[in-house]
């Protein structure tokens, strides 16, 4: 009990309470994505648009809740490894649709 | 006396600095992250590629959809009670909720191998098409990395087996487990909302 570390115990690795506040906003998070593509209230474009915005608050609520992801300077090498991945897979991602697209633009084939 | 302490606080002190072994297993997650970027980024490019063959909002239902994503979620929230009585020290807690979560993600396994079965009985499996073709290589490598998830779920079962404390070794494989099983939510997260619910607009 003579950590100094003691303090940070509860956000390191979750109680209870976070585990359900973390499982009910997934709940309604994912209800929320199917119900929008369920009910076609949307316009087809405004639909994507808000599963994926839907998606990447519900990734946010499990890194928080789930990978207990923090600011603490003992994430520090975790985050880092994190952010550079993220940023890989973005330009990976954003990369292959664009040059692909591009290429079926002047091959004509779509 | 000084051994016996160690080994009583053992269970409430491995948190304070992260272990090695833990931040290495992250490096290995985000690894798997990119692999995971890579079948996303040639599903985007070939989604659309139906060669004459079915489409998503043909294939997918609802029903399904929603049962797997059911499953997998509640298997994290029983994964994560595991891991608060294993920061107790409650063994037997511990089998438990993990016996849990092992048929919860078995389930899942179950309904997806299900799934896939149908539709190549249908004539939709993965030679039909570019789009089908991207879609099973990125479903069935999340649902392998669910199996190898259950293989080491019933491992750490039989190693809790019969002990009455959990030494930091075992946390540590605890834990890293936990990360695991909690990324593959994440990556079902973007499945469903990309590969489904996307197809099904």
């Amino acid at each position: 009990m003579s950590n100094p570390h003691t303090s940070s115990s509860g956000e390191s690795h979750g109680s209870v309470s976070s585990y359900i506040i973390g499982f009910v906003l997934a709940v309604v998070l994912t209800v929320l994505s199917f119900g929008v593509v369920m009910t076609h209230s949307l316009s087809p474009a405004g639909t994507l648009a808000a599963i994926s915005a839907l998606a990447l608050v519900q990734v946010l609520v499990h890194l928080h809740y789930f990978l207990h992801m923090g600011g603490s300077s003992e994430q520090r090498w975790n985050n880092m490894c994190f952010v550079f991945t993220v940023a890989f897979v973005a330009i990976l991602i954003v990369g292959t649709v664009f040059i692909m697209n591009n290429t079926a633009m002047h091959m004509m084939s779509r | 006396m000084a051994q016996n302490t160690t080994v009583q606080t053992a269970g409430h002190d491995e948190h304070h600095h992260e272990s090695p072994v833990v931040f290495g297993f992250w490096v290995y997650l985000m690894t798997d992250c990119i692999i995971f970027g890579t079948l996303f980024a040639a599903f985007a490019v070939l989604h659309n590629q139906f060669n004459g063959g079915p489409t998503g909002h043909e294939l997918f239902e609802f029903g399904g959809l929603g049962l797997e994503t059911a499953l997998l979620l509640v298997s994290s929230i029983t994964y994560g009670f595991g891991m608060i009585a294993a920061h107790k020290s409650q063994v037997s807690k511990v089998i438990l909720w993990l016996g849990l979560t092992f048929l919860l993600g078995l389930g899942f396994v179950g309904l997806e191998l299900r799934e896939f079965a149908h539709m190549i009985a249908e004539g939709a499996g993965p030679d039909r098409s570019a789009f089908l073709s991207a879609f099973f290589t990125l479903v069935s490598t999340h649902g392998l990395h669910v199996t190898c998830g259950l293989i080491w779920i019933v491992t750490l079962i039989v190693q809790l087996m019969g002990t009455t404390e959990i030494p930091e070794r075992m946390m540590n494989k605890l834990t890293c487990l936990s990360l695991f099983w909690h990324f593959l939510d994440i990556v079902w997260i973007c499945v469903f909302t990309y590969v489904y619910l996307a197809s099904m607009i």
